[in-house]
């Protein structure tokens, strides 16, 4: 800690801070709990999606309050815990009065780290229905940016062909506090066969491997996959191996000391899996490194090393994995995620060759998610923000101020907040989530 | 032996000479860690494992259930028994060979074999004056009595008495004792810096090969052996002075093992019981045998291993040349040549009860990812490291390769033991 850095967090400092505008932070609500308040949820229209998925979930729910348009915002008396907005039928521009109506007695009833979850349709139809689409996603965001107290929106486009089995996963996780730093976000829900309930311990007796498993994000991602019944395979490079060992049996799974840009990682977690006499349900790429330098001073070597660690070797596990018979291969229905960065999605000054891994991967899941779909294999990725982590410590006190708080939710986030994203794209319920990148960034200013 | 014994894997530390980067680490920490990362590769956390057998020669006197302590603070199911045992050098393959023979009368289905050693952290001990000093002063029952125990005190009873690395019997230092064997056997002191130099090359090699990312757990920020010097070569060697064997010597400190810190354990199973349980099987523990010179009278401390090698092999069935790969422990450099050569002795086979020589061997099936002069001998950790490492080179060469280890051990004694790839 610098000296600044230390009278800054000193009591002290905090109250001068305070007085300068910079508040404490509110403390997000987090795990596997609902709001505290009672779930509202708002139809536009005749849809059943929001209420069929409500009851599949098991939670009851109550009618809106909806404002009439005049300067009197009638109240929601008690706070509200979470509103849900079934949009799906919205298709007109005059609709979206229907909407600002259910949204403004909430924003001022919503309780601290409330939820609000739009749903409506991907893009489709004819222009005017398109500019509606777009018009919610511009809802979405400006409803992030105003929500205080740890409150977030999100807004999921719901393919007509999915139903409430396919939505399940996903409006459990935005509504429970595993997603305390997903804000202000949009991703697809698409149809999938076969796709199973929620349940509390969806990994139970899945092996799922971990890559940068000793510290970090990757060791928060093996406890909690640990922590929802996986049985984890820790992997991280040969000198990371005494932390990475605790991990492992801190978990009860086990670590294989594997430097991911070997030519055969690949097939050595392959036969790691298959000598315990498993098949291999899922795989997080989280092993990652930055070498910052701005373009005009990034030479071949460094440029070469992170997109090595951070793209290459992922898609040549992958390959690999995906070997149909391959003994500790990827099974069908089985799972892969990658981790991006929001800084990658952006550009961020100094991190060229970063972005390029980081964008990359986003391109990655994408382009797998269809040609893996026949065989029921999901590939998505998360995009973290900023996440208090070794990593992001060593970036300059001031400088990681200022990150910390250029989001929505005023506050970096927490490799928990990582894993949880990751455990919801892991779940066997969210069979209709492909080619997804969430982020979770808090709504970070950075990036589109 | 019923049932068909394995040897599923390893974990060592990585080892490290006397107060150098382990010199923090006690005989608990040191075997703790071994056991712990052997846990986390086998995903044993919180599991009961059949038993743990362990030691450490350097013992202080909290150590006496040293192996016990050392499960308890483990991720090891408390419920794991365990026990100490000690046979010098030798104990870790003694160990080993404990728990085989256990599993192999299907006494467990299980077991962790282990060994450490600091000698950082090397018990020291007070004069026999002074032990019987403190026990009256803790004694007394007033003041006065307890000045009147320490008046009788006399500044050389204070000094402290260093670890005793010489045998009783003769108060020579093992190097000294094999000083003796050398200038018998005629060891020059190039046959001991060629088998040094093959050491450190053989090791550093398998380093950068990655052979030991599945047989090592970093400890303490160390993640290499750091005794190995991968760039040492005959000249460095040849200009060390003897330590050993007075002027003329031919001993060095680089061709003699450094003292050294570190641990290391390896799960043995019944071959069933790991196959149901999702377990790999590098190799089987097919027999060993152990042997003693007579001592002090005979003249070759270490070269016990000689009638333990021949008597194995015969009972075997086998000969030298159906053995594939070699694992002489390197006590000393000039150990392995004398073991090499007394193997060719047909008199000296003969002198030790064995009906000839035991034949000569091909120098490249001979400690091919190095041994004790590079790696380092934590005394017990030896044996324990040596049986993974010998088990993995036997399954990458397929099933049916079969390897011997050769250990000798303080008083004379050596111990031996043959594994066959499956
Ligand atoms: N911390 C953040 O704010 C943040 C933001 C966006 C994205 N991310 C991404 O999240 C991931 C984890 O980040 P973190 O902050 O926990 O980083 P970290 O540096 O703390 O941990 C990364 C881990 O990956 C391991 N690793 C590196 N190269 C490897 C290789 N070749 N083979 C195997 N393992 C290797 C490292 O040893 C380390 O344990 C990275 O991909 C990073 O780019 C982090």
């Amino acid at each position: 800690m610098s000296a600044l850095e230390m009278a800054f967090t000193s009591r002290v400092g905090r109250k001068v801070a305070a007085r300068a505008g910079l508040h404490e932070p509110p403390v997000l609500r987090r795990g596997r709990t609902y709001p505290g308040g009672p779930i509202v949820l708002a139809t536009l229209g005749a849809s059943r999606l929001g209420a069929d998925t409500l009851a599949l979930l098991g939670r009851p729910y109550e009618a809106p309050v909806i404002d009439s348009g005049g300067d009197e915002v009638p109240g929601y008396g008690d706070r509200i815990g979470a509103l849900v907005v079934d949009a799906t039928d919205l298709n007109r521009l005059s609709d979206l009065e229907a909407l600002r109506a259910v949204l403004r007695p909430a924003l001022r009833g919503l309780e601290a780290s409330g939820s609000v979850v739009i749903l409506g349709r991907p893009p489709a139809g004819d222009w005017e229905q398109r500019a509606v689409t777009r018009a919610l996603d511009g809802i979405d965001r400006t409803v992030g940016k105003e929500l205080r107290r740890g409150a977030t929106s999100n807004l999921i486009h719901v393919d007509p062909e999915a139903g409430p089995l396919e939505l399940a996963s996903t409006l459990e996780f935005l509504l429970h506090g595993r997603s305390a730093f997903v804000d202000g976000q949009t991703w697809t829900v698409a149809p999938a066969v076969d796709t199973p309930a929620p349940s509390e311990r969806p990994l139970s007796g899945r092996t799922i491997v971990v890559t940068g498993a000793a510290r970090g994000i990757g060791a928060a991602i093996a406890r909690t996959l640990a922590r929802d019944g996986a049985s984890i395979v820790a992997v991280d490079v040969p000198p990371a191996g005494e932390s990475l060992a605790a991990v492992a049996n801190e978990i009860a799974g086990t670590a294989l000391q594997l430097d991911i840009t070997a030519p055969d990682a690949g097939a050595r977690i392959a036969a790691h899996v298959a000598g315990r006499g498993e098949g291999l349900y899922g795989i997080v790429h989280n092993a990652g490194i930055t070498r910052d330098k701005l373009l005009a001073n990034t030479d071949a070597q460094r440029w070469a090393s992170v997109l090595e660690v951070n793209l290459v070797a992922q898609m040549r596990i992958n390959e690999t994995l995906l070997t149909p018979g391959l003994p500790g291969g990827l099974i069908d229905g089985g799972r892969i995620v990658g981790v991006a960065s929001t800084s990658g999605l952006a550009g961020n000054k100094g991190q060229a060759n970063y972005a390029a891994s980081k964008a990359g991967v986003a391109g990655l899941v994408a382009a797998m998610a269809p040609d893996l779909a026949a065989r029921r294999i999901t590939s998505n990725a998360v995009a973290p923000g900023f996440i208090e982590t070794d990593m992001t410590a060593r970036i300059p006190f001031v400088q990681r101020e200022i990150f910390r708080r250029a989001n929505s939710l005023g506050q970096g986030g927490r490799p928990i907040d990582v894993a949880e994203t990751i455990g919801y794209l892991l779940d066997p319920a969210s069979q209709g989530v492909t080619g997804q990148v969430v982020r979770v960034c808090g709504q970070n200013v950075v990036g589109a | 032996m019923n049932h068909t014994v394995v040897v599923v894997g390893g974990n060592r530390t990585p080892f490290a000479k006397a107060g150098g980067a382990l010199r923090e680490a006690s005989n608990h920490d040191l075997m703790t860690a071994a056991i712990d990362g052997l846990v986390a590769r086998y995903g044993l956390a919180g599991t009961r494992v059949g038993e743990v057998a362990g030691g450490a020669v350097l013992k202080h006197p909290h150590d006496f259930n040293l192996t016990r302590e050392a499960v308890l603070s483990s991720a090891l199911a408390p419920e794991t028994p365990a026990c100490d045992l000690q046979q010098a050098c030798a104990t870790g393959l003694e160990a080993t060979m404990y728990l085989a023979n256990k599993i192999a009368l299907g006494q467990l289905t299980h077991g962790i074999a282990a060994g450490a050693d600091s000698t950082s952290d090397a018990p020291i001990t007070v004069s026999g004056e002074m032990q019987r000093t403190l026990h009256a002063a803790s004694r007394a029952r007033s003041a006065q009595a307890r000045v009147k125990a320490f008046s009788r005190l006399r500044p050389s009873h204070l000094a402290p008495l260093a670890p005793r690395v010489e045998e009783p019997r003769t108060g020579l230092s093992m190097g000294e004792h094999q000083a003796i064997t050398g200038t018998r056997w005629g060891i020059t002191r190039e046959e001991q810096d060629d088998i040094a130099l093959a050491s450190h090359r053989n090791l550093a090699a398998a380093w950068d090969d990655g052979f030991f990312d599945d047989l090592v757990t970093p400890f303490l920020g160390l993640a290499k052996d750091a005794i190995l010097r991968p760039d040492t070569t005959l000249e460095a060697l040849a200009r060390l002075r003897p330590v050993f064997g007075g002027e003329h010597g031919t001993m060095t400190a680089g061709n003699s093992t450094a003292l050294s810190d570190g641990a290391a354990a390896v799960l043995l199973a019944d071959a069933d019981w790991a196959a149901e349980q999702g377990l790999p099987a590098l190799a089987r523990v097919v027999d060993a045998e152990v042997a003693a010179v007579d001592h002090p009278g005979g003249a070759d401390l270490l070269l016990a291993p000689v009638a333990a090698t021949g008597r194995l092999l015969a009972r075997q069935g086998l000969t030298i040349g159906d053995i594939d790969l070699i694992e002489i422990h390197e006590a000393f450099a000039s150990t392995v040549a004398a073991t090499l050569k007394a193997w060719e002795d047909a008199d000296h086979c003969r002198s030790v009860g064995l009906d000839g020589p035991i034949g000569a061997i091909d120098r490249s099936r001979l400690n091919v990812t190095g041994s004790s002069l590079a790696v380092g001998h934590p005394f017990a950790a030896t044996g324990a490291r040596i049986v993974p490492t010998l088990a993995k080179l036997l399954h990458a060469r397929g099933p049916g390769s079969r390897g011997l280890i050769s250990m000798c051990a303080a008083g004379g004694q050596g111990l031996v033991a043959i594994l066959e790839a499956v």
